[in-house]
């Protein structure tokens, strides 16, 4: 309970140290936030006006307090720059589209690590398990941008098989969604492949040393039964860690995948209004982006002592 | 999860292999890495074409496919600007930078971790926090921050880049660190009066460092691919200043179906070195770290 509390207390720091860095951005911006918006050639009333209107004359903690106070109200101010949107709005529908992106990504990544890494622990150091280590490795070393442009080289140009660019939500036919979809799925997937077929086929290389595996093997179970049904829990915890992180740090981070796809997601809308300066819609990206890293992981802290019996006793 | 951080922890058990045979791949590796070292260094020496200035371009032909032994080995880009000039001279850029970020960042994280791990208590917990913090926020999307606020010059870009590295290797060195913090020679160079400062930087620091060469190699693939990624964005350093990252970006909007090389030279060169250095650095740790034997 007290280990509980504590963890509470800590991402509750965490979460005011980021609020706040995210809201000394526009301290930290060079020159007049106002003349940064309007440009350069205004009347100094108009200015003057949206200094005001931005708070921008009250001490920097005063207004860290107001903002937090509507960042709490769910209103995370409105756009800089024109049409002056709601952030809020802007970035719930961002979300929708980044978190499809990520846990569709996360699911073909599964797809195809989980059967890898199986495949390879099964004879460590044989033929497959060196082609697909070696592999992983190559896979690892190229940058989303460039596996990108390979496969609409290949895919879209050569084969015609998918869209170039554009997304379709959900609501207007998931057919037409998941093929627009597909292409930068793919392209996030391959990141993530590596970095899961080698964590799972590491720990599952040291379940099939354990004992209960050799009693399995003893009564005679088939080698694929032992794989799937004793080895693979016990051996999926680092898996699950890798996962969660993973899925945090997607919702953000496919902004390559987002640019090169012309997807409207949580990375392309943080680039866009970076580009403005438009502040305002970066600091509550950011925040959003943020909260969900730091919610997650406490959602797989959690998840341990679901799936691990072992860590429950310790921590009751 | 970053990449450098999963190849510190995936864990394996497999025996070495019996002989060890000549590593060609990793002399390949090497190899590379010195010739573009070497050509980075040596740039302005090499009597390269113009890179930079289009004026003095106007007469060069525009998007000329690569063919070895012409006067542009690799072809030119839309300005006829020399892809080989570029490529070297943005090597100069991706390096500097991505390499002076993991010095700052193993200068910073290393001395926080090592304190964390030493210190233990109160001081561990606030390092810890301040860790936390920073992983909060994805890399990328930390680094777009930053790059709204600040200029983009060499210098704020290594200092952003260094702030990805940091939390990894605070991480990693106080692990060490509590590791090392057992050993004689700390207990040793306690009992003969050393006071926190002399262990932690004359005693630990040393051993704990060496020990994290093979992650800091990692993470310079991590940030050249990272360097790259802004600059692809346009939101790093700009033209006419190349870098490979806004040299791809170059080939987008459709002058990759046309003229494929503006695209390929860039990412071929950009894979060989991100590829390098992974390979040089999981190569390291296992020859170095006898626990994990091989993955």
């Amino acid at each position: 309970m007290k280990a509980a509390a504590g963890k509470v207390a800590q991402l509750l720091v965490v979460m005011f140290l980021v609020s706040l860095g995210t809201f000394s951005l526009t301290s930290l911006m060079p020159g007049d936030p106002a003349v940064a918006i309007l440009g350069d050639n205004q009347s100094p009333e108009a200015y003057a006006e949206l200094r005001e209107k931005l708070g921008l004359n009250e001490p920097l903690v005063e207004r860290y307090f107001t903002w937090l106070g509507h960042v709490f109200q769910g209103d995370l101010g409105t756009s800089m720059v024109p049409p002056n949107e709601d952030v809020t709005s802007l970035i719930r529908s961002a979300f929708a589209v980044s978190i499809e992106l990520a846990v569709l990504a996360l699911v073909v990544a599964l797809v195809v690590s989980i059967p890898l890494a199986m495949i390879s622990a099964r004879r460590p150091d044989g033929l497959l398990d060196r082609a697909a280590s070696a592999t992983t490795f190559g896979i690892m070393s190229v940058p989303s941008f460039v596996s990108g442009l390979v496969l609409i080289a290949l895919l879209v140009n050569q084969l015609h098989l998918f869209p170039r660019v554009g997304w379709v939500g959900v609501t207007d036919g998931l057919g037409q969604n998941l093929y627009h979809a597909a292409l930068p799925v793919i392209t996030i997937a391959l990141l993530e492949i590596p970095t899961f077929t080698r964590v799972l086929r590491g720990d599952l290389v040291r379940t099939l040393q354990e004992d209960f595996v050799l009693s399995a093997r003893a009564k005679g179970m088939p080698a694929w039964r032992i794989m799937i049904f004793d080895a693979f829990r016990p051996s999926s915890y680092s898996l699950i860690t890798v996962l969660g992180l993973s899925l945090a740090q997607l919702i953000g981070s496919t902004v390559i995948v987002e640019t090169l796809f012309s997807l409207p997601g949580m990375g392309r809308l943080v680039v866009s209004s970076a580009s403005q300066g438009n502040i305002t819609v970066v600091q509550g990206a950011v925040l959003v982006i943020a909260a969900c890293y730091v919610l997650i992981n406490a959602g797989v802290d959690l998840m341990y002592s679901v799936i691990d019996p072992r860590i429950r006793r310790v921590g009751a | 999860m970053s990449a450098p951080e999963a190849a510190a922890l995936a864990p394996t058990a497999r025996p070495a292999r019996r002989r060890r045979r000549i590593d060609l791949l990793l002399w390949f590796c090497g190899a590379w890495l010195a010739v573009l070292i070497l050509a980075a260094i040596t740039a302005p020496m090499l009597g390269l074409q113009e890179a930079q200035d289009a004026a003095k371009t106007l007469l060069e032909p525009v998007y000329q496919p690569p063919s070895l032994g012409s006067t542009h080995p690799l072809g030119t880009n839309a300005l006829g600007l020399d892809m080989l000039s570029r490529i070297i001279y943005g090597a100069r850029v991706s390096l500097t930078v991505s390499i002076s970020a993991v010095l700052i960042g193993t200068f910073v994280g290393g001395t926080l971790g090592v304190i964390a791990g030493y210190l233990r208590g109160k001081v561990d917990r606030v390092i810890g926090t301040l860790t936390n913090t920073l992983l909060a926020v994805p890399a990328l999307i930390l680094l777009v921050a930053l790059a709204t606020v600040l200029r983009p010059s060499a210098l704020n870009m290594a200092l952003a880049l260094s702030l990805v590295a940091i939390p990894g290797l605070i991480r990693v060195t106080r692990a060490n660190t509590l590791a090392f913090a057992q050993r004689e020679f700390v207990t040793v160079a306690r009992a003969l009066g050393a006071g926190r400062a002399r262990v932690v930087f004359r005693e630990l620091m040393p051993n704990v460092l060496l020990s994290v060469v093979p992650m800091c190699l990692v993470y310079v693939s991590a940030l050249i691919v990272a360097e790259a990624s802004l600059s692809f964005l346009g939101i790093g350093l700009r033209p006419p200043q190349p870098t490979w990252g806004n040299m791809i970006g170059e080939g987008l909007n459709g002058k990759m179906e046309d003229y494929p090389h503006l695209v390929y030279v860039p990412a071929a060169v950009l894979f060989l070195t991100v590829f390098s250095f992974n390979l040089l650095g999981e190569r390291m740790r296992k020859r170095w770290d006898k626990r994990e034997v091989s993955l």
